[in-house]
């Protein structure tokens, strides 16, 4: 009887343990929250929140400080648009090769080297995009800047594809096979049953990973920080250095900047606005995935 | 009729022609990254210290650095993985709080890993005044990896069939029993794969590693963790600075000189060497299992 009093005590006491390592994964995004809101907020003390949404400037490192963060926006939404420009076609003409055309051999060969693409470092994928893709686009656009943002995107573009067709190749082998059978019975051929009646249905999980690319994009640092510059620019030009989010935490961090400045904290105001907007990226894509997980159950 | 075939055959091709382009751009890749930086590999490479000079400059504080940070990494994510991994799968699996927490490392696992690094470097540099040590850089890594290995480990649990469950406690076994002897031993294959591929991925982390302030040059090592006496064991070195791998690439790619960025080229072939072998022992591993176990 009192060997069961104690087995009961230890089942409780591992199922505690297990369940305190479980929440310890909450602790973490509370870790990450706290610790962004708390240095913001003193942030905040010292600027005020419209310039920091609308001035057109961001020069805290200078003697004239500007705490405008829509420049360093303006340069992750540039490289972010242009690697989505590039893995966006790429990625889903992929994802519908692979999973309405390619035979299994071909499919059994292609996945596992994507998977070595995704495997790569990105520091890699920087050194790439400076010293290799920057040096060839000059070729043909001699006015393109050593910094910018257009090799920049593309490279990011070209590691973001395996994401995008992955994950999206899963959506598209979701769809019942009854669906394409129909199709096909009624005459249409395998481009028509590809894009009329696969896809929509398989649009929500396809859109889920686009989404997903875009926050890798936006959170992307190190492609960035080494091949499109340090300077925040209000431009939409790509053959120019710009600055994006990232790249402005790597530059501070980089120098040695005093615990507690102003400079400091700038990183925190940056990084809190970066983790807001993949915040909202990460959920939506979420979502989107549970309702399309619902769909043919 | 005809031209609708003729779109067919035109996508076919053009699907092709895009799924093989991030395969022809790998490869140029490692063209170019072989074509620089082999000429510069060699025994002193690796034994020798960064220098001003390119020529004798060396990686050895950043290798040495690396092994450091993933064995801090390894020792806080594998346990904590695990078991939040088993809590999810195997005890709270119906309930909201489940739910909530199955939610969170989702999103955790798709935040940006330079947020990491600001984590890091406002928890463990500032608050628990750990300073720019190994020990900070590895928990920050290993929070980092968190996410992956929970996700591995729950896939894992949920291939094996309810019939072990049943079974195992049909004979009287407790719950944790049945997990601990049955059901943690057979997915453990699964496991240890996840866990490799999340190290890969660890080793080539840069921007968290900048943020918490790894300096990019150091030219010591963290003391030597294995003493002439007692204790033999040594856990100051935890405490030292560091520098790593990916760091010390990124130092030498950001110098405008030819002879760093072939520097450069010649850490980037280690460095891809790691996670090359990491991930083909991963893969190994999976299709020994694979292959092994039938239920």
């Amino acid at each position: 009887m009192k060997s069961r009093t104690i087995q009961r005590f230890r089942e409780k006491t591992i199922e505690g343990a297990l369940l305190s390592s479980a929440l310890a994964t909450v602790l973490i995004t509370f870790g990450i929250i706290g610790v962004l809101l708390f240095e913001t907020l003193e942030f905040f003390r010292e600027v005020s929140l419209w310039e920091f949404v609308t001035s057109t400037q961001w020069t805290p490192l200078f003697q004239d400080k500007h705490f405008g963060i829509l420049p360093l926006l303006c340069g992750t939404f540039l490289t972010s648009a242009i690697a989505m420009a590039v893995a966006g076609p790429i990625g889903l003409v992929s994802a519908i090769y692979l999973s309405e055309y390619a035979s299994p051999r071909v499919r059994n060969a292609v996945k596992p080297a994507l998977e070595v693409l995704a495997a790569i470092p990105t520091v890699v994928f920087g050194y790439f995009a400076l010293l290799t893709v920057t040096p060839f686009l000059r070729k043909f656009i001699p006015e393109l800047s050593g910094f910018n943002a257009l090799s920049a995107g593309i490279v990011m573009g070209v590691m973001i594809i395996p994401i995008i067709a992955s994950l999206s190749e899963d959506a598209l082998t979701a769809v019942p096979m009854a669906l394409r059978e129909g199709s096909l019975a009624v005459g249409a051929t395998r481009l028509q049953t590809s894009l009329r009646v696969v896809l929509p249905a398989a649009l929500s999980g396809v859109g889920s990973a686009f989404i997903l690319g875009v926050s890798r994009a936006v959170g992307e640092t190190m492609v960035v920080a080494i091949a499109a510059g340090q300077q925040p620019k209000l431009t939409l030009n790509p053959l120019t250095s710009v600055e994006t989010v990232t790249a402005y935490i790597v530059q501070v961090s980089l120098g040695d900047t005093p615990y507690g400045t102003i400079e400091y904290r700038t990183i925190f105001a940056a990084g809190m606005s970066l983790f807001v907007l993949t915040f909202a990226f990460n959920i939506f894509s979420y979502w989107l995935r549970k309702k399309f997980r619902e769909e043919y159950d | 009729m005809r031209t609708s075939r003729v779109a067919d055959r035109a996508f076919q091709v053009w699907g092709l022609v895009a799924t093989v382009s991030g395969l022809f751009v790998l490869g140029w890749l490692l063209y170019t990254v072989f074509a620089d930086g082999l000429q510069r590999l060699s025994w002193n490479f690796l034994v020798s210290f960064p220098s001003r000079k390119p020529e004798q400059a060396g990686i050895l504080s950043a290798w040495v650095g690396t092994v450091w940070l993933m064995a801090v990494t390894l020792a806080a994510a594998f346990p904590l993985g695990v078991a939040a991994g088993t809590y999810l799968e195997e005890y709270g699996k119906k309930n909201r709080l489940a739910g909530l927490i199955e939610m969170n490392i989702a999103n955790l696992a798709a935040v940006p890993s330079i947020i990491y690094g600001l984590l890091g470097l406002g928890l463990f540099v500032r608050v628990l005044h750990m300073g720019r040590s190994v020990l900070a850089g590895g928990l920050t890594l290993a929070i980092l990896v968190l996410p992956v290995i929970v996700m591995a480990t729950r896939e894992s649990l949920r291939a094996i069939p309810p019939s072990i469950r049943e079974a195992s406690l049909a004979l009287g076994a407790t719950k944790w029993q049945t997990v601990r002897h049955q059901i943690l031993p057979a997915a453990m294959p699964g496991i240890l794969t996840g866990t490799i591929l999340a190290m890969s991925r660890a080793i080539g982390e840069t921007a968290p590693l900048i943020t918490i302030g790894a300096l990019t040059y150091i030219a010591f090592l963290p003391a030597h963790p294995v003493m002439a006496e007692f204790p033999f064991l040594s856990l100051k070195g935890l405490f030292d600075p560091f520098t790593a791998l990916p760091i010390q690439v990124f130092n030498w790619v950001s110098r405008p000189q030819k002879a760093f960025s072939t520097n450069a080229a010649a850490g980037i072939i280690v460095l891809l060497a790691i996670v090359f072998f990491m991930n083909g022992v991963a893969i190994l591993i999976r299709n020994h299992y694979r292959k092994k176990i039938r239920w």
